[in-house]
């Protein structure tokens, strides 16, 4: 049972992180119709902000100053990929320059800091571990948790409670609606994706310590954002929610339970989700004409 | 890899080489291919002189440019799959490197257990692609456009995590150990000119045999599915069986296409039907051009010469040069190089893909 614990405590932070990396992604997709594919490397930004700046575990300053270094450098990529794909009329080859960026992204990365892999360590004072149900934890994950809780009640008040919300939430469900109310859409949608890229750059600086930082992360990364989103609902913050727990826990239980097959369980959620509710589990309102 | 157009144009009226491909526009794009077009016998030409040429390499060639061109030729038979999805039925698609690879690692397990016999080894990595987009797809073509996209691009990560952690497929280090292909009982086959020509071979019979199919009736109605979906619907078309039908090919090409690049390489890895592998891919394609065939193969020679070529000069970063290209090719010609020789010949026509 103690194990069980362990695995489901893995998962919640893996969830957390997931969270706030699909967020972006969905709030995009679902207004811009703009699937992100350098999401991932936006992520692996974050990461190697990290390496480059807390590698051999320096204080809990320095952690907190790599994580807004990570969401300046996040919320300007962001608002680039927003100024580019914005430029451009269809909708594939928007994907197509996002994918152009995330090879490019990806490969000045490899250049900079070589194709070893880095690890990452938690923060002198965060790095020990309790002692959960019987079973030792380490801290480090049990704040990323605690993180994950704050940034799913943060989000939540802002895009279901507050008038910037609205105007998202409305954004998603019908842009030139929004538009002829005489709302900035541009602005909102530049706005959404550089804070959802540096959400996603910051969950990479915060997964640090627990994924390192390597080439090819960013694939795995967006692998996993990808399945969350669809199987929560494109546009939805509580799909997104929704889905990232699920996919963390079903990740870490099946790591646990069934290793070889941990990935294959990912799809098959993914496989499930999609024949009985093709829109996600909680699709976005007006997005799921479109699926 | 024009070479197929030679071999497929039995009459001469139905074989008017790429600028057909090219032009599908509207309602009247099949009308034009038949009938209207003055018959030119030009891309004919320039198809046989293209074969010729192929056929001719490895005997100028020294061995390291015969194999890097036996790879380009593999490769394009995936480019092709990809191809008929993205540019012929206006799928875009990020999975046919998961095809590809299910029929290389089919391919390397013929091989390494059962026979070295190639024509073997290609027709089980067929079926294998085959019978893997047939229970993959119908997941993937239920959604249309940009989620479409989405799904395959899921499809194929999870089945590149699967080879990557599954250890009766050599996990992450890959399968090795492929004995040399033999072909109707000949002994092994070690010169690469005599692999290059087995390639060569299935590659144009694959070539002509999409070729075939994007101008059969089927075809057209691939076409219309691209341009208007709902109005063939409308016409009584069954949209939602020809789209998973094409899926279903686009498998099967892009699993002999695995074949073949497991019988030059003799070695899979989960690299080879990776994230980069699609997306390259995909790039050939659009450089190309989608929806003509021949534009994407000289696409594929491009994006893989400067990849495995050019990349030791830029000091192994031939990724970031292609990244650049990406981004300049969806800005400065998004209808690819077809797409330049397509608008001479006929300015008024634009290929779309809907999302």
């Amino acid at each position: 049972m103690a194990t069980y614990l362990v695995s489901m405590l893995n998962g919640l932070a893996m969830g957390s992180l997931l969270f706030a990396i699909a967020l972006g992604l969905s709030l995009v997709f679902g207004m811009m119709d703009v699937l992100n594919l350098a999401h991932g490397a936006v992520y692996l930004v974050g990461a190697y902000v990290a390496v480059a700046l807390v590698a051999d575990g320096g204080g809990l300053a320095v952690f907190v100053l790599a994580v807004l270094a990570a969401a300046a450098a996040g919320a300007v990529l962001g608002g680039g990929l927003a100024a580019l794909t914005r430029a451009i009329p269809h909708h594939l080859d928007q994907a197509l320059l996002t994918l152009g960026v995330a090879l490019t992204v990806a490969e000045l990365l490899s250049v900079a800091f070589g194709n070893e892999v880095h690890s990452i360590a938690a923060p002198a004072a965060v790095a020990g571990s309790v002692t959960v149900a019987g079973e030792t934890y380490p801290v480090y994950r049990l704040l990323v948790i605690g993180f994950g809780m704050v940034l799913a009640v943060a989000v939540y008040v802002l895009v279901e409670r507050s008038q910037l919300g609205s105007v998202i939430r409305a954004t998603v469900a019908d842009r030139p609606m929004v538009s002829a109310l005489g709302i900035n859409t541009g602005r909102v949608l530049v706005g959404v994706f550089g804070a959802g890229a540096a959400l996603a750059a910051v969950a990479g600086v915060l997964a640090g310590p627990i994924l390192g930082a390597q080439p090819g992360l960013d694939e795995r990364v967006l692998l996993l954002a990808l399945v969350v989103v669809v199987i929560g609902g494109l546009g939805s913050v509580r799909g997104a929610l929704l889905g990232a727990l699920v996919i963390g826990q079903v990740q870490a239980v099946g790591a646990a339970l069934v290793p070889e097959y941990a990935s294959f369980l990912i799809f098959a959620a993914m496989a499930l989700v999609l024949l009985l509710r093709p829109a996600g589990l909680l699709p976005a309102a007006g997005t799921a004409v479109r699926v | 890899m024009t070479a197929g157009q030679a071999r497929s144009g039995t009459e001469r009226h139905e074989a008017p080489g790429p600028a057909s491909d090219t032009a599908p526009g509207g309602g009247d794009g099949g009308r034009r291919d038949l009938a209207d077009r003055p018959v030119s016998h030009a891309p004919l030409l320039v198809a046989a002189g293209a074969a010729a040429l192929l056929v001719a390499a490895p005997l100028v060639l020294g061995p390291y440019p015969v194999t890097t061109a036996t790879r380009i030729l593999a490769f394009a038979v995936l480019v092709l799959s990809v191809d008929l999805l993205t540019g012929v039925t206006g799928l875009p698609t990020l999975g046919q490197a998961a095809y590809f690879g299910v029929g290389a690692y089919t391919a390397a397990l013929v091989g390494i257990h059962v026979t070295a016999d190639a024509a073997a080894q290609v027709i089980a990595a067929c079926v294998a692609g085959l019978i893997a987009a047939a229970v993959t797809g119908w997941i993937a073509v239920r959604a249309r456009g940009i989620v479409f996209f989405m799904l395959t691009l899921a499809i194929g990560e999870s089945v590149h995590q699967v080879a990557d952690t599954w250890s009766a497929l050599g996990a992450s280090n890959g399968l090795s150990g492929m004995p040399p292909i033999r072909l109707f009982g000949s002994p092994p086959l070690l010169a690469a000119g005599f692999v290059y020509w087995w390639v060569l071979a299935v590659a144009i019979a694959v070539f002509a045999a999409v070729t075939l199919v994007a101008r059969s009736p089927y075809g057209r109605t691939l076409r219309g599915i691209r341009d208007n979906e709902p109005r063939m619907r409308a016409l009584g078309y069954r949209t939602a069986a020809a789209r998973y039908g094409v899926f279903c090919l686009a498998g099967a090409v892009a699993g002999v296409g695995g074949a073949l690049w497991a019988a030059q390489a003799r070695f899979v890895s989960p690299g080879d039907l990776g994230f980069e592998v699609a997306a390259l891919a995909l790039l050939s394609v659009v450089i190309g051009g989608a929806g003509s065939l021949w534009g994407p193969c000289l696409g594929a020679a491009l994006v893989l010469i400067v990849r495995d070529n050019l990349s030791a000069s830029l000091g192994g970063h031939g990724p970031l040069l292609l990244g650049l290209v990406f981004i300049a090719v969806v800005f400065l010609m998004p209808r690819g190089v077809a797409g330049l020789v397509g608008a001479r010949r006929h300015p008024r026509t634009r290929t779309e893909i809907p999302s």
